[in-house]
């Protein structure tokens, strides 16, 4: 079970320049599946999630951007007071600490999704399957997505 | 030590007497022809009351006037050359920064003397016939290509006159063709470091071993990125059209300070305010001028380049003497709160930060009267996280370095990569928007 590779690029901080990136994507015919967008007073890094990010990281960087691509996790959780606090709760006992995490809605019914970056994702990944949390693999994903 | 075979490195080993009375020849005979064919410096030996039986030991050169760039774009094109016409055979121009270019000149005899001194450099570098060498500087008006050219030709190595740009030919070229030696200004080298790792192709596969850099101010963090990105090793060449090319010094195996071609051109030290002459071992601005030259001789050419003579002599046996690295240009001083900043620190604080890479702008405003400097740093796929705190602790260190070695708090921001210029030949480095009137705060 694979886990979600995630896109993360470069940005200054000026007018245009997320644009481009969406340009560079759309124009390949890319579509993004979620992002999310850390900002500082200087730059920013776009965080991606592609299905065909291979592909993605390709274009990006032929137009000149700096691209990373990281592994993460997508978990399900029940949207529901608690759902998250179950999976943070396994990956404390675990002692693996999350980077960055951001959520996103997909379709519909009462479950929520989470992506999370953890220092070590392949020990959170194992860590969290065994307690039963929502991991959703890459083929799930985007299979789920494509419904 | 090992002395090269080849005749016309002889003189690279010249006792130093020997080597004094061959430079007072040639002195004399420069001051004489120039007095008698070049009007602006017949003028200013008259107004000093002097004539070239004045010049009896090599002492007397600082009676003799300075040359300055001002002085030829007043002669504009052709009035400091002094040969006639039909004895130049070769015509050469300096990109200016502001209006007209400087034009130098070349007789028969001067092409030879260039392609001499850049056989001895190449020489020095480590490099022979069986060489197979990439010249990647510009050909044409600029006197990178032909001069490298010229001296790879008469040294018997196999010259590819590719000329600069077109980065994908060149990483082919170097790929296909056996290449073995290269020569670019170092900044485009850095540009091919980058392009030939992102073509997935290790430097261990190709036959490249050494690379002649110049044109433009480099640091020793430079060479030590280099050498340890590329595995080859990397001179330093040293050499300004207004003199003849490059080829007028460069470095030998040792790495350390470049050797003059003395008996070709003879080298002073000044102080850049006084005019005044310094000692082996002081800083001060590199004043040159041509023993050999015949239809642009020049008379103690002020290069505005700094740098100082390295006193005793060098382990690699020549008896030329050596300059330090240029620090930089004294036009390239810049005065930020008081202090002198020159670009190759703001370089060399930079790659001392690991993973920093050498793509950097230094950007000069000015702002309630007061020059302000920005530095401006590519983000590479080598220094780039995902996560926010590493890139701001990177910025940080980067901040640091610049501040350890300047003494300034001076802004390090980080920009997207290519956004500062690529250089096919030389690197801008300063952005100077001083005089785009005053910005806001």
């Amino acid at each position: 079970m694979n886990n979600i590779r995630q896109l993360s690029v470069f940005l200054e901080n000026r007018p245009g320049h997320l644009g481009q990136v969406c340009r560079a994507l759309a124009g390949a015919g890319i579509n993004i599946v979620t992002m999310t967008l850390a900002d500082t007073t200087e730059f920013g890094i776009i965080r991606l999630i592609i299905r065909e990010w291979r592909e993605a990281k390709d274009i990006l960087e032929r137009a000149g951007f700096t691209v990373k691509a990281t592994d993460v996790l997508a978990i399900e959780v029940a949207d529901e007071p608690g759902g998250l606090e179950a999976v943070l709760r396994t990956a404390a006992g675990a002692g693996l600490s999350v980077e960055y995490m951001y959520a996103f809605a997909r379709g519909t019914g009462n479950k929520a999704m989470i992506v999370i970056c953890f220092d070590d994702p392949a020990a959170a990944a194992a860590a969290l399957r065994t307690a039963g949390a929502g991991v959703i693999s890459a083929e799930e994903f985007y299979s789920e997505k494509q419904k | 030590m090992k002395h090269d075979l080849r005749p016309e490195c002889a003189p690279d080993y010249m006792e130093p007497d020997a080597l004094h009375a061959l430079q007072l020849a040639r002195l004399q005979e420069t001051v004489r022809r120039c007095h008698e064919r070049v009007a602006l410096f017949r003028r200013r030996m008259d107004e000093r009351g002097l004539t070239p039986d004045d010049v009896r030991s090599l002492d007397d050169l600082a009676k003799l006037p300075f040359t300055d760039k001002n002085d030829l774009r007043d002669t504009y094109p052709y009035g400091l050359f002094a040969e006639p016409m039909g004895n130049v055979v070769r015509i050469h121009a300096s990109s200016g920064t502001t209006g007209k270019p400087i034009v130098v000149g070349y007789t028969r005899e001067d092409l030879g003397v260039w392609s001499e001194v850049m056989l001895r450099s190449f020489v020095m570098a480590g490099m022979c016939g069986d060489d197979v060498l990439q010249n990647a500087y510009g050909y044409g008006l600029f006197t990178g290509g032909l001069g490298a050219h010229g001296g790879g030709e008469r040294l018997g190595a196999t010259v590819i006159p590719i000329s600069g740009g077109n980065t994908e030919r060149q990483m082919m070229v170097l790929k296909d063709f056996g290449v073995t030696a290269i020569c670019c200004t170092p900044s485009y080298f850095v540009h091919l470091i980058e392009h030939i790792k992102e073509s997935g192709t290790s430097f261990s596969e190709l036959k490249l071993r050494v690379g002649v850099f110049g044109a433009e101010p480099w640091s020793d963090a430079m060479r030590a990125y280099i050498q340890r990105e590329s595995g080859i090793r990397a001179h330093d060449i040293y050499g300004l059209s207004e003199i003849i090319g490059p080829g007028v010094g460069i470095e030998c195996s040792e790495q350390n300070g470049m050797h003059i071609f003395e008996d070709h051109f003879l080298m002073e030290i000044v102080d850049p305010d006084t005019g005044a002459v310094l000692p082996d071992g002081a800083e001060g601005e590199l004043v040159i001028t041509t023993l050999t030259k015949k239809a642009f001789p020049m008379i103690r050419y002020r290069t505005h380049d700094i740098t100082s003579i390295i006193p005793g002599r060098c382990a690699c046996g020549r008896t030329l003497r050596r300059i330090r690295r240029i620090r930089s240009r004294c036009d390239d001083m810049m005065i930020i709160r008081g202090v002198n900043v020159f670009p190759s620190q703001i370089e060399a604080a930079l790659l001392s930060v690991e993973k920093a890479l050498p793509h950097y702008q230094i950007i000069l405003t000015r702002k309630g009267g007061l020059d302000q400097m920005e530095v401006s740093v590519e983000v590479t796929k080598e220094m780039f996280s995902d996560r926010v705190s590493e890139l701001e602790a990177m910025r940080r260190r980067l901040a640091h370095a610049v501040e350890h070695t300047t003494g300034l708090r001076i802004p390090v921001v980080l920009a997207e990569p290519h956004t500062i210029a690529r250089s096919e030949g030389k690197a801008k480095r300063v952005i100077d928007r001083r005089h785009e009137g005053e910005e806001t705060p």
